[in-house]
């Protein structure tokens, strides 16, 4: 039990500092794990577009529907707790 | 059925012996015919961009033309000594167009047929075809805009705009506010949709459903108090990038139907779309109505899904959207989904200033 949450947690992290990097790389700017990324004007349709397909490609899972929600991309924890989710259902 | 030629968008021109009477080089005050500068002229007011290729030394060239009154109407002059196939490409390339959109005028028959070779598609015109051009269907749009007459001015602002952009280091963020982006929101008049109709037409990634509206239906529509026919127009410091947007809406009791919401791909990376929506629910929200967007995924339109959904909007059913028309009635409406939001109020973007109407309900009790 112990060793799981302390793998799901290093994963977590592992995401985390891979998109900050691509946010640093399109936007130029760090955002804080917990920061609002739509409190700025940033994220542009088409910079959500480049976001999408670039989670959906790095971590082979699809992002649809409702899972498209304002909440999962709010922050670079909550973008991050979604690949987690759903990367581990598609695996099982 | 005759064939309608594909419209040339940007007409390239060699200099000496073909703009000009003589050669630069052994005549410094080479001239420029009246019915040269009336083409050029004509030309750029329906719309074509105007290019330069020539073998000659650029800034002595490009002095020339400046001399003359004309520099202005080009865009991305290729004065050097570069095969002009090369130059054509870096045009075509520079302004995102199509060969087959492209077409060369040059007095000589080895150049035209160096074009020709590498660019089978470049339509190659004779220096003697000059007086004809603006009779030629391939040069004559038939809807000519306002934006259109503009559109020389449109590009030349977008590429100092990109070489602005490419020298700032600092966040998008910053970027952006360092424009001065002003959105204009307005109620549509008959001008307006005719600069929109283009659009409307044009932006299939940026449509929400993929139906066309065309202008005769917005039209018709601008005089009915149950309808609201919006235009938007984004301006910076850099100039106009003329008409942006175009939104469709119906009021009813609870709900206000977005029907149509089409934005120009050209100001996308400007987040124009985000605060556009956001404007809407704002006013929603003042007007105590929720929205229900039309959608219809199309192959093309996942970005304006993620909009939709990034602005709060879900699948989920509400009692409101029984007011609304319904999807199985119409065939026209066939496939399209209703995207619901509880409006809430928005904070004001931090990147543009937005200049628009209250759409106040107060006037349909």
């Amino acid at each position: 039990m112990t060793t799981a949450n302390a793998g799901a947690e290093t994963a977590a992290e592992t995401v985390e500092k891979d998109l900050t990097v691509f946010l640093v790389q399109r936007t130029g700017a760090e955002p804080d794990v917990d920061q609002d990324l739509f409190a700025t004007g940033v994220i542009s349709s088409m910079f959500a577009m480049e976001l999408v397909v670039h989670l959906e490609d790095t971590y082979d899972i699809e992002i649809v529907g409702p899972e498209l929600s304002r909440d999962n991309f709010r922050s670079v924890r909550a973008v991050a707790a979604m690949v987690l989710r759903l990367s581990s259902a598609e695996a099982t | 059925m005759p064939d309608t030629p594909t419209l040339v968008k940007c007409l390239v021109w060699d200099l000496d012996n073909t703009l000009w009477r003589g050669t630069l080089l052994e005549d410094p005050d080479v001239a420029l015919a009246d019915e040269i500068r009336r083409t050029i002229v004509e030309l750029d007011a329906r719309g074509i961009l105007q290019a330069v290729a020539s073998k000659n030394d650029h800034d002595h060239a490009w002095q020339r033309l400046e001399a003359l009154g004309v520099a202005e109407y080009f865009v991305l002059p290729q004065i050097g000594w570069h095969p002009k196939s090369q130059s054509i490409k870096t045009i075509a390339d520079e302004l995102n167009f199509a060969l087959k959109t492209i077409a060369f005028i040059d007095d000589q028959p080895a150049e035209r047929a160096e074009v020709t070779y590498h660019h089978a598609e470049v339509r190659c015109y004779d220096a003697t075809q000059v007086a004809e051009l603006t009779g030629l269907p391939e040069f004559s749009p038939v809807v000519v805009t306002v934006d259109a007459a503009r559109r020389r001015s449109m590009y030349q602002a977008g590429f100092q705009r990109t070489a602005e952009r490419e020298n700032f280091t600092g966040p998008d963020e910053e970027f952006l506010r360092s424009l001065d982006l002003v959105m204009e929101i307005k109620r549509a008049d008959e001008v307006d949709l005719s600069r929109v109709e283009e659009l409307t037409l044009r932006t299939s990634q940026m449509n929400a459903t993929g139906v066309h509206y065309s202008d005769a239906d917005l039209r018709a529509l601008i005089a009915d108090p149950d309808h609201e026919v919006l235009t938007v127009t984004l301006t910076d410091r850099f100039g106009p990038h003329g008409a942006v947007g175009v939104m469709l809406l119906g009021y009813h009791e609870k709900v206000w139907h977005l029907k149509l919401l089409a934005t120009s791909c050209r100001v996308v990376s400007f987040g124009a779309g985000a605060v556009l929506l956001n404007w809407l629910i704002s006013e929603a929200a003042a007007a105590g109505a929720h929205l229900a967007a039309d959608f219809r995924r199309t192959d093309r339109n996942r970005m304006m899904e993620i909009a939709y959904r990034f602005a709060g909007f879900t699948d989920d059913r509400c009692g409101c959207l029984d007011s609304l028309p319904g999807n199985d009635s119409d065939p026209e409406r066939a496939g399209i989904e209703f995207r619901h939001l509880v409006a809430d109020r928005r904070p004001e973007p931090t990147t543009m200033r937005v200049e628009a109407p209250a759409l106040d309900s107060g006037a349909r009790a």
